[in-house]
């Protein structure tokens, strides 16, 4: 597993890896990509086949112990897996429940992005293919784009909203210096909604030597479920984590914060067979499941804000990588369902919880994932969360990219 | 067979390359007279975009026209009502994305289509497999859905989609966005001729087509051509009406004359 020799291109063969087939919610969508009425391929016809390549290059590859034994020694010796999972000692005493951190923020280009990108840059080599595309709102997913792209050998092209760019630019300079391309994207809101379809209208005109790294739970099948089984390991390492910590195994709540939704559905997955309580926490400003009405846009049937004209309209928070007007399709689906529960929380809510979490656990979190904790603040002081609750919570970014954003409100 | 199928064929049968220009509804303040502009040009039937926020197959041209439409107010309402009562003589297509037929439901959506004298509708994001709600709903309303075929749809898929398709087949000649170009792409001459020999629904050929001679050599092979963002690119730079209808009385021109020899 730590061959220091490891070259990418001469990844090991693994020994015999356990392959979960899990059943049930948060199981294959089918060739169809369904999440009950929601996902779905709503793709013009000129990309109906290169999604279908996807499908087919992931199901062979995911059924492949090869594949996934390079997958996981790259997780490891790259992104440095598995991450730990952090008891909030001092803040769980504050609000009278226990609290465990599972710290995505400590991987590799500092999120839970890089899970994902290993996982497609591998399948990109796989199927031949030598460009990434990708599209990316703070810049956390064009990074780790352009990082899994420099360690594979493959060139990456970043599509980034022109607003983005300007207000992220530390991430834009690290895109470039890891060799990557960055494709300012001026039209609509120039912001992530607008990339992702700039990079769909790319995509079109170059599906033979180009694959399509997308970041979150969203877009055609199979990328909903593709990214969920590539961020699964967020929940399966905490599962095997939270049996050894806590003493009834599995915790009460597990919460995440959710943009498109891929660090949520990562975790939720790892606990689909149990009965802990899923909370998804969306911004004020962006609550595609919370405040959405079904429509189709970049390729999946989801909820998305919209006005009253069917126009997408645009999403806006204080953390750039939640400033989507949807949500994932899987995610709809399980609040149809009732499975999981979405809320929200306003952005004075987090940047007191990122900066709580900063002077109590010496934890600077993402603002993203400040979502959550601000949620299980506010829910176990309202006394929502019983006393003694054990929570759960992906922290699924650290907060270094947001320290300018800090600096002008504290 | 609908209505818009039923004009198409007849025109073809007579002899005629079929001419569908596009107008993103509700560009102008005027914009219903860009649609008798085309008439008078000689269209066979018009294509109204029904402007949407997020146009994933559109290139920039396109894009903008829906920008500007929207910024004016446009809306899926008012456009339909500024079509109803029109009779311009030649069948009306609306093409659109499918959150704007999801929004009030397809039924509805094409129930007010029905309303408003639209014969046929285009969903740039509403692939054959996603199609089955959009087709029936379409179908009961008498609308015809046409769908898209693409060079990178393999021949049994083609074969599918040319069944399946009412009014006509869209034939898009290129692996890209609407747009012009400054050639006719070699795929559309392929894509075309597959099309032509799998179905005797009217093919129309659209994506780039620019110049009076590149609809001329698109008609080798296919029943027509749809020409949009060449005509949106001159509405946007400030051409009138009747600028417009200059532009497309060529174009019709150069297809009437590359007929000629033939019938």
């Amino acid at each position: 597993m730590t061959d220091l020799r490891l070259r990418p291109r001469d990844l090991p063969r693994p020994r015999d890896l356990p392959i979960v087939r899990p059943a049930g919610t948060m199981s294959d969508p089918g060739p169809r990509g369904k999440f009950g009425d929601h996902g779905g391929r709503y793709v013009p016809e000129s990309l109906v086949a290169a999604c279908q390549e996807v499908e087919d290059a992931f199901r062979d590859a995911w059924s492949d112990p090869g594949f996934r034994g390079s997958l996981a020694t790259l997780l490891a010796v790259h992104a440095g897996r598995p991450t730990a999972l952090t008891p909030a000692w001092r803040l769980s005493a504050e609000l009278g429940i226990t609290l465990l951190l599972k710290r995505e923020d400590l991987a590799h280009t500092g999120s839970h992005k890089i899970n994902n990108v290993l996982g497609q840059a591998l399948l990109a080599t796989r199927m031949g293919r030598t460009r990434l595309l990708a599209e990316t709102g703070a810049g956390q997913h064009g990074v780790a784009t352009a990082t899994a792209a420099a360690l594979l050998g493959l060139s990456a092209t970043v599509f980034m909203g022109e607003r983005d760019v300007e207000r992220q630019a530390l991430n834009v300079f690290r895109m470039r210096v890891l060799g990557a391309e960055v494709v300012p994207v001026g039209t609509g809101s120039r912001t992530l909604k607008d990339a992702t379809s700039e990079a769909m209208r790319h995509w079109v005109t170059c599906v033979d030597d180009a694959y399509y790294c997308m970041g979150s739970v969203v877009g055609p099948h199979p990328y909903p479920w593709m990214v969920r089984e590539f961020q699964r390991v967020i929940g399966e390492e905490a599962r095997g984590q939270c049996a050894t910590e806590l003493r009834t195994g599995v915790p009460d709540y597990v919460v995440a914060c959710v943009g498109g939704g891929s660090n949520a559905a990562g975790t939720f997955a790892g606990f689909a067979d149990t009965a802990a309580q899923f909370v998804g926490v969306e911004a004020a400003g962006g609550a595609g499941a919370t405040e959405g009405r079904t429509g189709v846009l970049h390729g999946f049937r989801s909820r998305f804000l919209q006005d009253d004209d069917g126009q997408i309209t645009e999403a806006e928070s204080i953390a750039a990588g939640l400033d989507y007007p949807g949500v994932g399709p899987e995610h709809a689906y399980l609040r149809d369902l009732g499975r999981a529960r979405y809320v929200t929380v306003t952005d004075a809510e987090v940047v007191d919880a990122a900066l709580r979490l900063a002077r109590t656990e010496g934890i600077l979190p993402a603002l993203e994932s400040a979502h959550a904790v601000a949620w299980v603040i506010r829910a176990a002081e309202s006394g929502e969360l019983p006393p003694g609750a054990t929570v759960l919570l992906t922290l699924s970014g650290r907060g270094d990219k947001d320290t300018a954003t800090l600096m002008e409100l504290v | 067979m609908g209505l818009l199928e039923i004009h198409l064929r007849q025109r073809r049968e007579a002899g005629r390359a079929l001419l569908m220009p596009y107008l993103t509804g509700a560009i102008t303040g005027d914009w219903v007279d860009y649609l008798r502009a085309f008439v008078d040009a000689g269209a066979d039937a018009i294509e109204i975009g029904l402007p949407f926020s997020d146009p994933t197959l559109d290139g920039a041209t396109i894009q903008e026209a829906s920008h500007v439409a929207l910024s004016r107010g446009a809306s899926v309402r008012a456009i339909l009502a500024g079509l109803s009562g029109l009779e311009l003589g030649v069948p009306l297509v609306a093409s659109t994305y499918q959150n704007l037929v999801l929004h009030d439901g397809p039924e509805a959506f094409c129930g007010a289509l029905r309303t408003a004298g639209v014969d046929g509708l285009i969903v740039a994001d509403l692939p054959l497999e996603e199609a089955d709600e959009v087709e029936q709903a379409a179908a009961d309303a008498g609308v015809d859905l046409a769908l898209l075929a693409s060079p990178a749809t393999p021949p049994p898929r083609l074969a599918a989609i040319a069944r399946r398709s009412r009014g006509f087949v869209y034939a898009v000649s290129l692996m890209g966005t609407t747009g012009e170009r400054a050639a006719l792409s070699a795929s559309a001459t392929t894509l075309a001729g597959q099309l032509c020999e799998s179905t005797d629904r009217p093919v129309l050929l659209g994506f780039g087509i620019s110049t009076p001679d590149q609809a001329a050599q698109a008609i080798r092979t296919a029943d027509g051509v749809v020409v949009g963002a060449a005509i949106m690119r001159r509405i946007l730079d400030g051409a009138s009406p009747a600028d417009v209808g200059a532009y497309l009385a060529a174009m019709r021109q150069a297809l009437d004359q590359e007929r000629e020899p033939a019938s």
